[in-house]
């Protein structure tokens, strides 16, 4: 027992004295940081996330649902392969994807290099000789009139169609695939020029006259940035056209390429390899796209 | 003495696929230097046809157009047009749309410290050098209009021909920049012809108000002086007399004698 007895009233007592409230309340400590998620910065993180979580949903779920789809159709078919073998397989693939066995083996990163080679090549020829001839069609109505007809009688013709001319001039088909390449995709590029000149606003020609331009500063400052987002469409197009056109192309010519491989593992009865394929290709398609998207986004001035 | 602007039975005929279509006719009209025009009237009766053809944008059909005594055919630099909706280059920031008129009009007499020295000067006369390294899509449309009347005085024309400078801003915006115009043509002492729809505007900064006729076949009506005297202060104006009673005579041509029947 202590010398000193507390009771009931004496503890109240205690309780309620000045000196004790004084002492009562919490030591002074330093203000508590605020939460990271309470302060702006946690809240705009917050916010991005649930907006990118909430973005990302459905194509998520597109995309499970369209495997699941595969699997079913898979299991119920027998022999296609399903997404999981596909997988393992594909890991196999891009494990070594570098790998030289001589001719008509070759890994994968090599076709896929020799299919994007010749779609910039016959594609840049293409944008070589149509940009400028898009724009003299849009500048001069007379030229306009006279390639006309031959373009709305060539644009429609369907680009395999173009091959064998290829063959039989080059005598190799190196040549002749760019050729069809070049031939399919020049289209849209002369189309769009043409259109986007003739569509410069009047406005800005009626800035050229009263300030009276010479003729290069009137393509310089006006003419041609005013004709960049028709231009970058008509890229656009006609870069998605050769990447359609080359996988055909390569089927006939053989060697390398996306084309060939997708050939090569038909023989080979490799079903997973052309499922690979096909998604290496609308990969690839996809990025292409993006890229000049961005490209194209940077042009826009409006 | 003859005139500094002289139109002389200018007549302006457009085909059309309806076929022809007199939009002009017997327009006759002298303006001395310096002096500040407004053109008036109801939309379709050729104020900015007229003023296309001062620009040298198109020929009349027939009829002679002089300035300076000499036959004005084409466009040229000494007669800068600000356009009604302002047409600067969006690719081009605001010191690049003024350069490019600067360089066409001085670049071969000056070097390039000059015409960067001009060119600054013009954004300053209007109030931009704020803004100058700003694209065109990237400022009001108030902004954007005082870059166009940069552009056409930068040029240091004998005449400026403004089509409806102030047409697409706002009530207070306009009345901003119709203050510095006064200002500007006041120092520049430029020779100014101004189309315009608005009967305040062109009372407060005309000498003289050209009231056209209704289309097709429109010509000049009537002439009015504006003999206030300058510098004009609006807010002083609003409580003179002579003031409203100009402003009553154009409202009565447009709105008595030429009322446009509703289409």
């Amino acid at each position: 027992m202590s010398a000193v007895t507390i009771n009931e009233g004496s503890l109240r007592e205690i309780m309620n004295h000045p000196d004790t409230l004084a002492v009562a309340p919490e030591a002074p400590s330093k203000p508590r940081p605020t939460p990271f998620f309470q302060t702006e910065r946690g809240q705009a993180l917050l916010e991005s996330t649930g907006a990118f979580l909430k973005n990302a949903l459905a194509p998520v779920l597109g995309l499970a649902l369209f495997v699941l789809l595969w699997q079913i159709v898979s299991l119920k078919s027998g022999n296609l392969p399903g997404p999981l073998k596909t997988w393992e397989s594909a890991q196999a693939l891009f494990a070594d994807p570098f790998y030289d066995k001589g001719p008509n083996d070759k890994g994968i990163g090599w076709n896929i290099l020799a299919s994007l080679y010749r779609v910039g090549a016959g594609f840049g020829l293409a944008a070589l000789v149509g940009i400028p001839l898009g724009f003299m069609i849009g500048r001069f109505k007379f030229l306009a009139g006279m390639t006309s007809p031959i373009i709305s009688l060539l644009r429609p013709v369907s680009p395999l169609a173009w091959l064998p001319i290829g063959l039989y001039v080059f005598k190799e088909t190196e040549p002749a695939s760019l050729w069809v390449i070049f031939i399919s995709s020049i289209w849209p590029i002369i189309l769009n020029t043409a259109a986007g000149v003739a569509r410069v606003p009047q406005d800005y020609l009626n800035v050229a006259r009263v300030l009276c331009l010479s003729e290069w500063k009137i393509f310089t400052r006006i003419l041609f940035p005013s004709v960049l987002p028709h231009l970058m469409t008509g890229i656009r197009l006609s870069m998605g056209v050769a990447w359609l056109v080359i996988v055909a192309a390569e089927m006939l010519t053989g060697g390398t390429g996306l084309g060939f491989w997708v050939w090569d593992e038909w023989n080979n009865l490799n079903v997973e390899h052309i499922l690979i394929a096909i998604f290496i290709v609308g990969v690839v398609g996809l990025l292409l796209e993006q890229g000049l998207m961005l490209v194209a986004k940077r042009f826009n001035y409006e | 003495m003859n005139s500094y602007l002289q139109i002389e039975n200018a007549k302006m005929v457009f085909d059309t696929k309806k076929g022809k279509f007199i939009a002009l006719t017997d327009v006759n009209l002298n303006v001395n230097q310096g002096e500040f025009i407004a053109l008036i009237g109801h939309s379709g009766c050729g104020k900015s046809t007229l003023l296309n053809l001062v620009a040298g944008l198109t020929d009349p059909t027939s009829g002679v157009l002089l300035l300076g005594n000499r036959e004005i055919k084409g466009p040229g630099s000494d007669r800068a047009v600000v356009f009604q909706n302002h047409s600067l280059l969006p690719w081009l920031t605001c010191y690049g749309n003024v350069h490019l008129a600067v360089e066409k009009v001085f670049g071969a007499k000056e070097n390039k410290a000059r015409l960067k020295e001009r060119t600054l000067a013009a954004l300053d006369l209007v109030g931009l050098n704020h803004a100058v390294h700003k694209l065109p899509g990237e400022i009001s449309g108030g902004m954007k209009q005082r870059v166009g009347i940069a552009r056409a005085l930068a040029m240091e024309p004998k005449v400026l021909l403004m089509d409806e400078p102030f047409g697409a801003l706002d009530a207070l915006t306009r009345a901003g920049l119709q203050d510095e115009l006064m200002r500007i043509v006041q120092e520049t002492h430029a020779t100014t012809l101004m189309v315009t729809h608005d009967v305040d505007e062109a009372v407060l900064l005309s000498d003289r108000i050209v009231m056209m006729t209704n289309g097709p076949a429109a010509t000049i009506g009537e002439i009015l002086e504006v003999d206030l005297p300058r510098p004009r202060n609006r807010l002083k104006l609003a409580e003179d007399p002579h003031y409203h009673h100009l402003r009553g005579q154009v409202l009565e041509f447009l709105y008595q004698k030429h009322l446009k029947k509703a289409a």
